[in-house]
């Protein structure tokens, strides 16, 4: 390609170019200024972790996986050993391995492992907190929707009352049930639910204002009330993303019991930190293992069901 | 409308059985959900045995805790002796070292309390009457007991030698011949800003803002602002300075967990991504790994890290960014696997280098999608943050669940809880503005 010399600019040019230069300038500018804030703010960020943290971090580093190692267990069965309960033969008088405890007998001679049922109920935790969430967040939604009603004030209150609901600390509705209750899965189910309840009401509200107004319509036009037209006007046709966002809870209520199960709400979780913490390497393993499996048996059963609700839609990131 | 003749209506009914017959299954199948939810929840009734655990519950205890999040009570003993009654405070009461409120009056050898317009308690060495409302009880101090006079109101009980007279919100006092400890309810946080052992303690606004602008040095090895901020700072019942410390290392933990699993994850997920890397192993066993960071859950990431770093926001941070680097690399490779190709392909046509490609034909796509899930979620840790630092992991959480095991400091729960509401409430803020100006008005 051969090239001529640039022309000369025009007066009008020469102003035209000067104006972009400098605002190329001042966005590279403030590219630059975001850039050394941002990295000013992550080197102090990390340094005040560190400072801030027991261990500090180049200290601990070489004994990342000292506990990694502890985990190895001393021959292959012993994991199964302890996820089934059964005998060791390291049985030495002390909790370490004796498996055998805690079964749940479940009728005679047949037992459910201990951490089976532990999981069973951590399960049972999240899949009746995502269930009060559901049916709370599915009453109050409809009240919140703006093209369902008209008064402000009502939608403001049920907006509001949602937030709080989802944003208040799950940690403190457990602590104030398990102060009143004492500690255990119901206080758990508590703190789980409610969170659910504002998770939900605000998913579900925002399918409700994209539903498709002409069943409303319709249904306002041969004299149906209010309760009619969201029953067979709206329902229908938010159902199926109702139950998919429900599902996506129950995938993370799941993660969330274990983790609420592990600062005193049972289940899966405390076992899993109490075994942390006496230093009972397979019994560790074996909880690890067991959660490891439900999350992704949970996981993909959930996709599955979701995918027959509603299409591959049900996988476009919903906020 | 005409009306349909039996005819018509058969005729209709034929030609669209599945409307008018449908399959048992499709017809009875809420009601079979429903009842299958019903069994369901009275079988966690029982697995739970959720009856007998609220039956068993404490729910007195519910409305003095929710109490204690809003108000505190002052304790005093009043001690009837023949030469008028003495009245004493704990050694370290809400009211300072020399108390004398307005609620306790000393009238000759009688002391009044008040506990309201219409509610006070009137106590000398042979009698204490309380009032409340129109009715009032007079109790006797004899030397065996307290002798209430007549019958009790449905606001006084006795047991044994001990007549308890309860005012409501404001208070009540248990009377026994020796003493009446009074405990006296005010609404608010006491000594919020500046403890008892402050020297600004008990003043005004104004005196401190002079105190501070223009004041003798209390301390002469520092100037009065740094007095009174280092006062504030280490005020022994509320322990600010803990707490907003505890505060920022779980805002710290969420933003550098985030941070740090958008980063990486951005790299893995172009590799994981089919279309942008087209070896099927690479994707396979970077789809594999997210997976599995994902599924070890936060909960075992958070303990296994405060084994190895101690607790702290080190800890925090890890978990953080192990289990949101699965999470963030699976949204952004199935974000990457459903970009349009036409942008790609035409910069690829006007022979652009492979990283160019990316650069123009991918990037300008994917980075708001990108960024707007990196904040959602960096607002959603923030919450996380939390409960693992309950696990010890640091922060506000670990703060938060000590003060609540002691059942006692619900105010300093309460005070804890509205900073993380406002957290969470100005990050969820920004989160939305940055994601509604990253994602265009067209998003929705």
């Amino acid at each position: 390609m051969s090239r001529t010399a640039p022309a000369e600019l025009s007066s009008d040019g020469i102003q035209i170019e000067r104006h972009w230069q400098e605002l190329a300038g001042r966005r590279r500018a403030y590219s630059w200024i975001i850039a050394i804030g941002l990295l000013v703010t992550i080197t102090g960020s990390l340094w005040f972790a560190n400072e801030s943290n027991a261990g500090k971090f180049f200290d601990r580093l070489p004994h990342l996986f000292d506990f990694a190692g502890d985990l190895i267990p001393r021959d292959g069965w012993e994991v199964w050993r302890a996820m089934f309960d059964l005998p060791s033969p390291y049985f030495d008088g002390s909790l370490k391995y004796d498996y055998p405890e805690g079964r749940v007998y479940l009728f005679s001679g047949f037992y459910m492992p201990e951490y089976f049922y532990k999981m069973l109920e951590t399960l049972n935790i999240a899949i009746l907190a995502t269930l009060v969430g559901f049916i709370f967040g599915f009453m109050i939604c409809f009240a919140a929707a703006k093209n369902l009603v008209k008064n402000r004030l009502i939608r403001f209150v049920a907006r509001r009352y949602m937030e709080i609901l989802r944003a208040f600390p799950e940690i403190v509705i457990a602590g104030f049930f398990a102060a009143i209750l004492s500690l255990g899965p119901i206080p758990a189910m508590f703190a789980v639910g409610i969170h659910t309840i504002g998770a939900l009401g605000k998913l579900f509200f925002e399918v409700v204002e994209n539903a498709d107004m002409k069943a409303d319509e319709g249904l306002r036009a041969v004299g149906a009330n209010w309760i009619e037209r969201v029953g067979f006007g709206i329902v229908p046709q938010v159902m199926p993303n109702f139950m998919s966002y429900a599902l996506l809870r129950l995938e993370i209520n799941v993660r969330a019991s274990t983790i609420i199960g592990a600062v005193g709400g049972g289940g899966i979780g405390e076992e899993l930190r109490l075994s942390i913490g006496r230093g009972h390497q397979a019994k560790t393993l074996a909880i690890i293992l067991l959660l490891f499996v439900t999350i992704i048996a949970v996981d993909q059963f959930s996709a599955w069901l979701r995918r027959r609700l509603i299409g591959d839609q049900a996988f476009a990131f919903g906020g | 409308m005409n009306a349909m003749t039996a005819d018509a209506i058969a005729d209709f009914e034929l030609r669209h059985p599945a409307v008018f017959n449908p399959p048992f299954w499709r017809r009875f199948l809420p009601l079979l959900i429903a009842a299958g939810i019903v069994a369901y929840v009275f079988y966690c009734w029982w697995f739970f045995s959720i009856g007998t655990v609220l039956a068993s519950g404490q729910w007195q205890r519910a409305e003095l805790y929710a109490r204690d999040w809003v108000s505190y009570a002052i304790r005093t003993t009043v001690r009837p002796t023949p030469t008028g009654p003495t009245v004493s405070y704990p050694r370290f009461s809400e009211l300072g070292d020399n108390p004398n409120p307005g609620w306790v009056v000393k009238n000759g050898n009688d002391v009044t309390i008040v506990f309201g317009l219409d509610k006070s308690l009137d106590i000398n060495d042979q009698r204490v009457i309380a009032t409340r409302g129109s009715e009032s009880l007079t109790v006797l101090l004899a030397t065996d007991g307290a002798k209430p006079q007549g019958t009790l109101p449905d606001w006084a009980t006795l047991k044994e030698d001990q007549v308890t007279v309860n005012f409501g919100f404001a208070g009540q006092a248990d009377i026994i011949p020796q003493r009446v400890v009074v405990s006296r309810r005010f609404f608010g946080w006491a000594n919020f800003v500046f403890d008892t052992a402050s020297p600004f303690w008990g003043k005004s606004f104004g005196e401190v803002a002079s105190l501070i602008t223009n004041g003798e040095r209390i301390k002469p090895e520092m100037s009065n602002a740094a007095l009174a901020f280092d006062n504030i700072w280490f005020n022994s019942s509320w322990q600010h300075g803990d707490v907003w410390t505890k505060l920022l290392q779980t805002i710290v933990m969420a933003f550098m967990g985030t941070l740090m699993a958008s980063l990486l994850s951005f790299p893995l997920a172009f590799i994981a991504a089919r279309n942008i890397t087209p070896n099927f192993f690479a994707n396979q066993i970077t789809k594999r790994f997210f997976d599995f960071l994902r599924s070890v859950d936060m909960l075992i990431w958070a303990l296994f890290f405060t084994r190895a770093f101690g607790p702290g926001p080190l800890a925090g941070i890890s978990a953080i960014f192990f289990t949101d680097t699965g999470t963030l690399g699976k949204v952004y490779s199935e974000t990457l696997e459903n970009i349009d190709d036409k942008q790609r392909e035409g910069v690829k046509s006007v022979g652009a280098s492979p990283a160019n490609v990316q650069r123009y034909g991918v990037l300008p796509q994917v980075l708001p999608v990108f960024a707007s899930q990196a904040l959602y979620f960096w607002e959603s840790n923030t919450r996380s943050a939390t409960i693992i630092g309950a696990m010890g992991a640091g922060g506000i959480g670990l703060k938060l669940w000590e003060a609540m095991r002691t059942n006692t400091n619900w105010h300093n729960v309460a005070y804890m809880v509205v900073l993380i509401l406002a957290v969470i409430f100005i990050f969820d803020g920004i989160s939305n503005a940055l994601r509604s100006r990253l994602a265009g008005k067209s998003h929705h």
